[in-house]
């Protein structure tokens, strides 16, 4: 059991919350995640630990509303309780000082971004990065992206904020001006595939953060597996970043659908629940 | 060796066995049949989830006990891998002394009611039977007493919490509580060692409880046998993976002293063919433990599994047979077996592939898959295999299955589960750059120890083995604590 300490809204589906869970907070390092059971019913959810508190034994987790579980999650208060929290999962991203680094985050992409823009920073890169949502109000968590960030560029779908377009357009304009050392991009999958392909163009090393379904997360299953480099991988033990240039983002957009009739099903079950509550 | 023969003539010389070997005669006692284990319908049980063997009535148990002859050199002892002392077992039930018998059991086997279930006998026990060695006759049902034994000490309410010395103080971290793990934390607990279980997953159990169906090993045999473990005083943590949660020199710092590792092997193989990423092709791993240990086929519960209509599983261990019977229990009307050798050659255990039969599993034997097809979005929709034929023996002993070119052809499938093995879980071994591991992953012991290369740390079950049985892991569990218990006594002394 793990106990909700604090919870903020960032927007209707997306929210911060901070978790009580100090052997986790202590041993865990950018690019780490955890995995989550709500309840006795519940499924396993991967979640990037977007930051840690050691002392306080605390970690943060940034959550957007797609399904079920997540929709549950948003719903949860300070106080309730996680019935599983396991963690940290995954291999830690690979820091090092290499020049400058251009990241660039989609939608709640931002959340297990954040880390790593912090600790390029910190060992010494000039850090550059580029959100990017549909609109105004998915933009999350820029405050705190300034704070490790020599330079931050907002883009917008509908340019309700920043500049109108997408993620791409941002990324070529700091490619065209200045030499790129490496780029890290997450976010949803096709975001991930474009913003790839325009690295590549460039020549420029490139990571990307998967998102796969999981259900263990510790490399039992193989649920999260990947084609990378044309090689089977497991991204709950092998990931979650790969170079991106070598990443089938084409499988893994396929694989991410594989539930899709289950999931909108139980959806539509959990919303009838809610709503004759 | 000489010590344990005596001391088995000894048991074998008390007057209460001399007088059960005298009420009959051998002739009598060889001439009755072997029982049969009563089962459910096949067609009734392949729609749910109820144990398909219930057990031996008191009556078949009394009388199967009979037949064993209480033989002077008792070969089926020799076939257990833990030893249990399996005549002296038998007479007590054939006395009428059940929870007695259930005490014997123990001395040897923490989970008889698991063993009595899931142990491959026929190729153990049984297989060194005084009946299938000399006489060419069906074996003593040693597995269906044991389990008899356990179940009705279990429903007596009479459950015996093995004696435990007086707690050390001494911390001893055991990590994975599958057979192994549970194994020595009973016999540490009893040491009078503090022991505590670190489980990465979310239940206590292991195989026996992601993998193993329910069917086969319903849940509650195994809770019952944890939580004696808990009177016992051995603490269970779960949602800690050791290595990550924390690392071994966390956990020294925190004062334990020994480590025994049973992280089993959960790593699924895959075949590396075409298409084999596809939607609708799963590890049994991850097919079983959906199922399993998140019960998606329960509408209440989050978790979804995909429920297909013609369902392959590839391979003939006992987890493909899982695996498949799992799938004709989701509604599955063709759900087939495929593998690469004859039946004679399947590693899976007598008893699944009969009871697969019998609930209208298709065996196709002699085939292998070698490339998948999907639809347009992504989901597998058929496979191409190819038909094989047996060459010679190859390193396992085994004839190797040679394709026959040019017989190629293709059926549909809307879900496949790959079931071709397992490799060891690599998480210890690589938060342990210190540790040494074999080529395969598997970590190195001394085999009379356990101990590995670094003095405090033992380990045994699948991760030392690289995939073997319940029984064989318990017997490593078992022995590690007695190597963690003389290590820890030289290291006190020192
Ligand atoms: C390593 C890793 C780290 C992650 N970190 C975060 C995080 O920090 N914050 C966060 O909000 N989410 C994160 N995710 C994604 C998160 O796990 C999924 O959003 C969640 O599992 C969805 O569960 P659900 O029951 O709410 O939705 P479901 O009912 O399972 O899915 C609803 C719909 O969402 C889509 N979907 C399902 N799984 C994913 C997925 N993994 N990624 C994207 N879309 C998906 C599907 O297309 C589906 O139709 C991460 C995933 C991974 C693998
Ligand atoms: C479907 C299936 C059917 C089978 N049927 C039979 C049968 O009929 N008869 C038979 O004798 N055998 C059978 N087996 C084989 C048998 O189950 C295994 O040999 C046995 O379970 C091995 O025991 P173990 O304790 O070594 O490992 P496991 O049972 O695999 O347990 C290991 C545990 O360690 C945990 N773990 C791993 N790493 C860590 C870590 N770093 N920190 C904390 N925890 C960790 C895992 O989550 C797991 O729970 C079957 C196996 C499967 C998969
Ligand atoms: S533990 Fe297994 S091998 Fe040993 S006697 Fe029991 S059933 Fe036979
Ligand atoms: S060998 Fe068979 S008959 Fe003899 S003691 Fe063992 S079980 Fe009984
Ligand atoms: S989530 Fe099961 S292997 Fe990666």
């Amino acid at each position: 059991m793990s106990k909700i300490l604090e919870k903020e809204l960032f927007s209707k589906n997306v929210a911060k919350f901070i978790i009580d869970a100090p052997s986790i907070a202590k041993s865990r390092k950018p690019g780490h995640f955890v995995i989550i059971r709500l309840g006795e019913k519940g499924e396993r959810i991967p979640l990037t630990i977007a930051g840690s508190d050691v002392e306080k034994g605390t970690i943060t987790l940034v959550v957007q509303k797609v399904g079920v579980t997540s929709a549950k999650l948003l719903s949860m208060e300070a106080g309730d309780e996680i019935r599983d929290v396991v963690g940290p999962l995954g291999e830690a991203t690979h820091i090092e000082k290499v020049g400058t680094v251009l990241c660039a985050g989609g939608g709640v992409g931002v959340a297990p971004l954040l880390p790593i823009i912090e600790g390029f920073k910190k060992a010494g890169n000039r850090v550059i990065t580029v959100l990017a949502a549909r609109t105004k109000d998915l933009i999350i968590l820029e405050d705190q992206v300034r704070e490790f960030s020599d330079e931050v560029i907002v883009m917008t779908d509908d340019g309700s904020s920043g500049k109108k377009g997408l993620v791409t357009a941002g990324m070529e304009e700091v490619i065209n001006r200045e030499k790129v050392d490496l780029s890290v991009v997450i976010g949803p999958a096709i975001m991930m595939k474009f913003a790839a392909l325009t690295t590549k163009k460039y020549n420029i090393k490139t990571y990307a953060s998967l998102n796969t379904i999981m259900v263990d997360g510790t490399g039992m299953c193989g649920a999260c597996r990947i084609t990378v480099g044309g090689k089977t991988k497991f991204v709950c033990v092998d990931g979650p970043e790969f170079d991106a240039h070598q990443v089938d983002f084409d499988q893994m957009l396929t694989r991410l659908g594989a539930y899709k009739d289950e999931e909108l099903k139980a959806y539509e079950r959990y919303m009838e629940t809610v709503q004759n509550a | 060796m000489e010590n344990i023969i005596d001391y088995l003539k000894a048991e074998r010389s008390q007057e209460w066995r001399a007088e059960l070997r005298k009420s009959m005669k051998a002739k009598e006692r060889t001439s009755a049949k072997r029982a049969e284990m009563p089962e459910e319908d096949p067609n009734y049980r392949n729609t749910n989830t109820v144990e398909v063997n219930k057990g031996l009535t008191e009556k078949q148990a009394f009388a199967e006990a009979k037949r064993c002859l209480d033989c002077p050199d008792p070969t089926c002892i020799q076939g257990c891998p833990v030893g249990i002392n399996i005549p002296k077992f038998i007479k007590r039930i054939d006395q009428g002394n059940v929870l007695e018998a259930a005490k014997v059991l123990k001395e040897t086997n923490g989970l008889p009611a698991v063993c009595g279930r899931v142990c491959p006998q026929e190729k153990q026990c049984e297989a060194s039977c005084f009946y299938t060695i000399k006489m060419g006759a069906t074996p003593v049902a040693i597995g269906f007493l044991e389990r008899f034994a356990a179940d009705y000490e279990r429903n007596s309410g009479k459950m015996a919490v093995p004696e435990i010395s007086e707690n050390n103080g001494i911390k001893v971290a055991v990590v994975g509580s599958g057979p192994a793990g549970l194994a020595a934390s009973g016999d540490l607990a009893k040491y009078g060692y503090d022991v505590t279980v670190f489980e990465a997953l979310h239940e206590i159990g292991g195989v026996l409880k992601y993998g193993i169906p329910e069917f086969r090993l319903p849940n509650e045999v195994v809770d019952v046998e944890i939580n004696n473990l808990r009177k016992m005083g051995v603490k269970f943590v779960p949602n800690f993976i050791v290595g990550k949660t924390a690392s071994f020199d966390d956990l020294k710092e925190q004062g334990f002293q020994a480590f025994f590792v049973g992280s089993g092997a959960g790593l699924p193989r895959f075949m590396n063919i075409p298409g084999e990423n596809y939607n609708g092709i799963f590890s049994s791993n991850e097919y079983l433990t959906r199922v399993n240990l998140m019960n998606a086929a329960k509408e209440e519960f989050d978790t979804p599994v995909i429920s297909g209509k013609n369902v392959a599983v590839i391979g003939g261990g006992n987890t493909a047979m899982d695996s498949v019977r799992v799938a004709k229990r989701l509604g599955a009307e063709r759900a087939m077996i495929i593998y690469r050798r004859s039946e004679e050659e399947m590693p899976a255990r007598v008893e699944e592939v009969k009871h697969a039969k019998e609930e209208g599993i298709e065996f196709m034997n002699l085939h292998n898959p070698l490339e998948y097809y999907a639809d347009d979005k992504g989901r597998v929709k058929s496979v191409k295999i190819q038909k094989m034929e047996l060459g010679e023996p190859d390193a396992s002993g085994r004839r190797r299955p040679i394709p026959i070119e040019g017989s190629e052809f293709i059926i549909d499938v809307d879900t496949v589960v790959v079931s071709v093995g397992v490799s060891p879980n690599p998480l210890i071994p690589k938060s342990l750059s210190q540790l040494k591991v074999t080529d395969w992953g598997t970590i190195v012991v001394d085999p009379n120890t356990m101990q590995s290369s670094m003095p405090e740390l033992f380990a045994g079950g699948d991760i030392v083995r690289g995939g073997a049985t319940v029984i064989l892991a318990m017997g490593d569990g078992r022995k590690a604590a007695a190597g963690i218990h003389k290590y820890l006594s030289e290291k006190v002394k020192a």
